[in-house]
């Protein structure tokens, strides 16, 4: 028991005197590109409490959750749909390879020259890149549901589409979430990507125009919201991930 | 209709089923780029924005014959592999002692969950400060971001070591040194070997995306240039290279990841 306190201490101490340590160091510094870290907290504070969250901020999310609830249609039918034929699975694998394989930001330009700098381009890329996780995740997931759930759906003779919604699914369910998990993150990347590259607002923007005007405090504390962005989604996901997915645990852990 | 197809491939010889699966492969990529050629031809898509396939693949050709397309490549290839190495020699070092010690550990991995998820990409205002606009940037950003998959990788990979295999090298005194290289650095590999797969598709990632928005020299440039200049054809060509180049890096990884680990149990499956 006491070694069990003795972890959570070190784990709440460790960041706590990180934060401090940075805190002290930073105070008297007069380097340019590392402003004391009281600075950069009042800036964060000025600039996005609750200044620029309709201006720059609500337009990131809108991009990145459009993009994000395409990918996660498309995928999981898509999945689905290569999961349950070996054949279309041999004759997309290719093309899927090959699609993936294609680092993001290179499509950028295209997306700009044919949906031009607006929103769609943006979108089209966040979710382009979400796609190939949830696909191949939903591909694996219902190629490997055990075929003796599958069969006994077919001897009992339920309807392919309750077989899908009640035994498909749920079955697959663990390995989608793990690839909607890995492509939320990555929706985050390209939205800032997008927006560095041809944009006139959003958070990604905003970073970028603060380094170019050197504006130092405000490039930092753009950065430090992306990064409480990142960890706010990866915890809000775990948290629906561990509802959603309840009876898989609670199944696994009986059985053992 | 698919089990008919598997078992009547079954009764087939050998050397039909490979050929049918080598045509199946093939038919999907050959429809998609019919298609592609087709909604062109017929002006579904204006041609300014979208050339024929045939054209993209004849000026991918001639690229192919050009000094200037093999220094972007290189150029491109060298961020990847300066910034896959560094990764290497930080985050699997790091992960091991990391994971080899429990209260360093739980010290840590609040810190580990906060800096992970700041896209790598929040950075390229301040690398472009600090490194300035060619291959330096580039290599930070590639390091930076493929250095968290590896750490993580390790870390899992030295804390999952069979508990048997730990206290018995712990019972019999071996020393700090030679547990980390003889025990746990076998029993971690295949986790680095998959970490080191997404690793290096994220700093190829990486890599072509300073090249594309802070200008350093590469494919990711080449690319941005050949759209500001509206040559969409070679623009297209351009961004197949680059799709092609990340399959090769793919295939070329796992050919050597099964390779190497052909004694471990995850691949004596594939293996036969």
């Amino acid at each position: 028991m006491s070694r069990r306190w003795m972890y959570a201490a070190v784990e709440i101490a460790v960041p706590v005197a990180v934060f401090a340590v940075i805190w002290v160091w930073s105070a008297g510094s007069d380097v340019y590109y590392y402003p004391p870290l009281q600075d950069v907290l009042n800036t964060f504070k000025d600039t996005w409490l609750f200044e620029r969250v309709g201006s720059d901020v609500g337009p990131s999310m809108l991009r990145l959750f459009i993009g994000y609830f395409l990918a996660v249609v498309v995928g999981v039918a898509g999945g689905v749909a290569l999961g349950m034929s070996p054949l279309l699975r041999r004759i997309a694998a290719p093309v899927v390879e090959f699609l993936r394989a294609i680092p993001a930001p290179a499509l950028l330009p295209f997306a700009l020259l044919v949906l031009g700098v607006g929103n769609n381009s943006k979108i089209f890329v966040i979710a382009f890149v979400c796609l190939w996780p949830i696909l191949l995740n939903a591909i694996d997931g219902v190629a490997s549901v055990d075929p003796t759930l599958v069969d006994t759906g077919r001897v009992y003779r339920i309807p392919a589409r309750d077989r899908l919604r009640s035994v498909v699914l749920p079955a697959a369910a663990p390995q989608i979430f793990a690839g909607m998990r890995t492509s939320l993150s990555l929706a985050l990347i390209l939205m800032v990507i997008s927006e560095m590259v041809a944009s006139s607002n959003g958070i990604g923007y905003f970073v970028l125009q603060s380094q170019r005007s050197f504006a130092i405090p405000e490039m930092w504390s753009g950065i430090i919201l992306l990064g409480i962005l990142g960890y706010l989604f990866n915890a809000v996901f775990l948290l629906l991930e561990r509802r959603a997915l309840a009876w898989h645990r609670g199944a696994r852990a009986g059985s053992q | 209709m698919s089990t008919a197809v598997a078992s009547s491939s079954r009764a087939a010889p050998r050397w039909a089923s490979r050929i049918g699966r080598w045509a199946q492969a093939w038919v999907g990529v050959i429809a998609i780029l019919a298609f592609l050629e087709l909604i062109v031809r017929v002006g579904i898509i204006p041609s300014r924005y979208f050339p024929p396939m045939t054209t993209t693949f004849g000026t991918l050709f001639e690229q192919l014959g050009q000094s200037s397309f093999w220094t972007a490549v290189l150029q491109t290839l060298q961020g990847w592999a300066l910034g896959l190495g560094i990764a290497a020699l930080i985050g699997i070092p790091l992960g091991m002692l990391i994971g080899a010690n429990m209260l360093v550990y739980r010290g840590l991995r609040p810190i580990i969950e906060f800096l992970r998820p700041i896209p790598s990409v929040a950075l390229i205002p301040l690398a472009i400060l600090i490194y300035g606009t060619g291959m330096q940037s580039k290599v930070f950003l590639a390091a930076f971001a493929s250095t968290w998959p590896l750490l993580i990788q390790s870390i899992y990979g030295v804390r999952d070591l069979d508990p048997v295999q730990r206290e018995t090298a712990q019972s019999f005194r071996i020393p700090l040194k030679d547990r980390l290289l003889k025990v746990s650095l076998p029993g971690a590999i295949p986790y680095i070997a998959t970490g080191l797969r997404i690793s290096s598709a994220t700093a190829l990632v990486l890599a072509v995306t300073a090249e594309l928005v802070i200008g350093a020299p590469g494919l990711g440039r080449s690319i941005n240039t050949a759209r500001a200049g509206g040559v969409p054809d070679l623009m297209y060509a351009l961004t197949i290279a680059t799709g092609l180049l990340g399959w090769l890096l793919n295939v070329a990884l796992s050919k050597v990841e099964a390779r190497a680990l052909h004694w471990h149990p995850s691949h004596r499956e594939v293996a036969r």
